[in-house]
């Protein structure tokens, strides 16, 4: 009665899809173009003195402040500790942000008395609890991973929670329908019809966890990126600034790269 | 005589708000018989989805007695396929719910779907189907579980006209095929009569019964589509309009 898609593709198809491929690497070519321009220019202005070197630093420069970190093997521990520490906040806030967004789903009395708490807590400027975690829990990791959880676990609670709060009360109904549990509503439509809001929820959690994780070194630290800028700042090494910045946008751009991997592997029914 | 499926006794049901209390259903009773297809038809707002809920079993009434000799299934006013569950998982999904998903009862999902032309969209996710393809997969969810008694509740709403025709049509002929008791909740007049034994019109809310007809129309095609050519056709439709009593 119904005829399923046919593997046939017509001349007219054939040429536009190669018309959205040719697109599609025209964009990646121009953005590769325009970093290597970047990166081309600052290094010819500084060469020429055009800017201060000393000042906004120089490719080659940071090039060779690579080789020397990477010589003594202090750059990968710095790397490491960094990327341990975001790693460790991420997951921790991700998922204590999803348990206590589950409860708040599950209790709407908790819901209710938790609610002005949030409110409060999400417009606190975290970094004020900087000197208190430091006080108890002292100049170790723990501080700054505990400041990457505090300043991505509430934002993670309150998506979570509103978007549990979005699914369609009809669909539940549809498993009450079939008197399904608590438990089975959570588990076969609470949760799956989230993923999106979890995923977005988990794109913005990184982000935060890197903010955290840098101002927790700014405050407290012996090692890691954000410990390699604020020395570097101090002593007036722009160089170990920049190649630490641009250490962290690499990090950071290839944890995002492999969570939109995996958000496209989780949702496929798009 | 029929054996009696749904038997409704002074049913009153309130809804409590903060705002404050919207009385929906007010004293209805009726009884619902093997095999029959009753219709129910009123203002929107009135109360026809409370009703279909309380025969349910998902409200309890106000006032009043239900009682049901039989397993209910339930189509809500639209498909509410799972985006994200192919159209196999669908259909398993009461089946999964309420555990009871066996070699053998995955055997009649699957005959449903090679009876109503659904095999070989298995695989494929709702939002790559037709309307008519997304209802008739919801009505094999709900068959899936072998209900006695079907309640729908504007189960057609969501498509276009032809659609609708053609699909009120397929799903009388299953259910009837499949020896179901139905009760039908349409805003649709001609619908309701093509497809029902009897029509229980109810008021403005709260609702209460303001007439039950009881169709009987002569054709030779007992089709809804065939129904729709019998001479009483119109009579009834105009009665019910007259009933219904609707101003704009
Ligand atoms: N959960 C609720 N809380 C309070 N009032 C409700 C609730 N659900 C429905 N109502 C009210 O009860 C009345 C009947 O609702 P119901 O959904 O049963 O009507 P209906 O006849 O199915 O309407 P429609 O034709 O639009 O589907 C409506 O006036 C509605 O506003
Ligand atoms: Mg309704």
């Amino acid at each position: 009665m119904y005829e399923a898609a046919s593997s046939y593709i017509s001349k007219e198809h054939e040429k536009f899809l190669k018309k959205v491929k040719r697109k599609n690497l025209m964009i990646r070519v121009t953005q590769l173009a325009f970093l290597i321009i970047f990166f081309v220019v600052w290094e010819i202005l500084a060469r020429y003195k055009i800017v201060d070197p000393f000042l906004v630093s120089q490719p080659s420069r940071m090039l060779k402040t690579i080789l020397t970190l990477n010589q003594n093997g202090t750059l990968l521990t710095h790397i490491w500790v960094t990327l341990s520490e975001t790693i460790v906040g991420f997951t921790l806030g991700t998922l204590i942000g999803m348990f206590v967004a589950i409860l708040l789903w599950w209790s709407d009395f908790l819901s209710k008395v938790a609610e002005p708490y949030l409110v409060v807590l999400n417009s606190l400027p975290k970094i004020a609890l900087g000197p208190i975690f430091i006080v108890w829990m002292g100049n170790g990791e723990a501080p700054i991973i505990t400041m990457a959880l505090a300043i991505s676990l509430i934002v993670t609670i309150i998506s979570l929670q509103t978007g549990f709060k979005e699914v369609d009360e009809e669909k539940i109904k549809l498993l009450k329908t079939f008197r399904a549990t608590k438990m089975q509503i959570l588990t076969k439509c609470v949760l799956p019809a989230s993923v999106p809001t979890i995923m977005s929820a988990i794109k913005i959690n990184i982000g935060l966890s890197w903010v955290g994780v840098i101002t927790g070194e700014f405050l407290v630290s012996k090692a890691g990126l954000g410990y390699l800028i604020v020395y570097g700042g101090q002593i007036f090494k722009l160089d170990m600034v920049m190649t630490s910045v641009l250490i962290l946008s690499i990090l950071s751009a290839l944890m995002y790269v492999f969570i939109v991997y995996l958000e496209k592997k989780l949702i496929r029914w798009r | 005589m029929h054996k009696i499926m749904v038997s409704l006794k002074n049913i009153s049901f309130q809804y409590h708000t903060l705002e404050g209390e919207t009385e929906a259903l007010k004293n209805i009773s009726f009884d619902v018989y093997e095999g029959e297809f009753v219709g129910i038809i009123g203002p929107s707002g009135c109360g026809k989805s409370t009703l279909l809920s309380i025969i349910s079993g998902l409200l309890k009434p106000s006032t009043g007695s239900v009682e049901v000799n039989g397993k209910i299934g339930y189509m809500l006013q639209r498909d509410h396929l799972f985006e994200w569950r192919t159209i196999w998982q669908n259909v398993i999904l009461g089946l999964e719910i309420q555990k009871i998903l066996t070699q053998e009862s995955k055997r009649y999902v699957e005959e449903l779907l090679v009876k109503y032309g659904l095999r070989e969209f298995k695989n494929y996710y709702p939002n790559q189907l037709s309307g008519g393809m997304r209802q008739r997969t919801a009505l094999i969810r709900t068959l899936a579980l072998k209900p006695d008694i079907l309640l729908l509740d504007e189960a057609f709403s969501a498509l276009d006209y032809q659609t609708r025709l053609a699909i009120s049509d397929e799903v009388y002929k299953i259910l009837k095929n499949e020896q179901k008791t139905a009760i039908i909740v349409t805003h649709d007049i001609s619908e309701a009569i093509a497809m029902c034994d009897r029509i229980v019109v109810l008021s403005k809310r709260p609702a209460y019964i303001k007439r039950i007809y009881t169709i009987s129309l002569t054709c030779d095609d007992y089709s809804p589509i065939g129904r729709r050519k019998a001479p009483e056709f119109r009579e009834y439709f105009n009665s019910i309009w007259k009933e219904l009593d609707i101003h704009v």
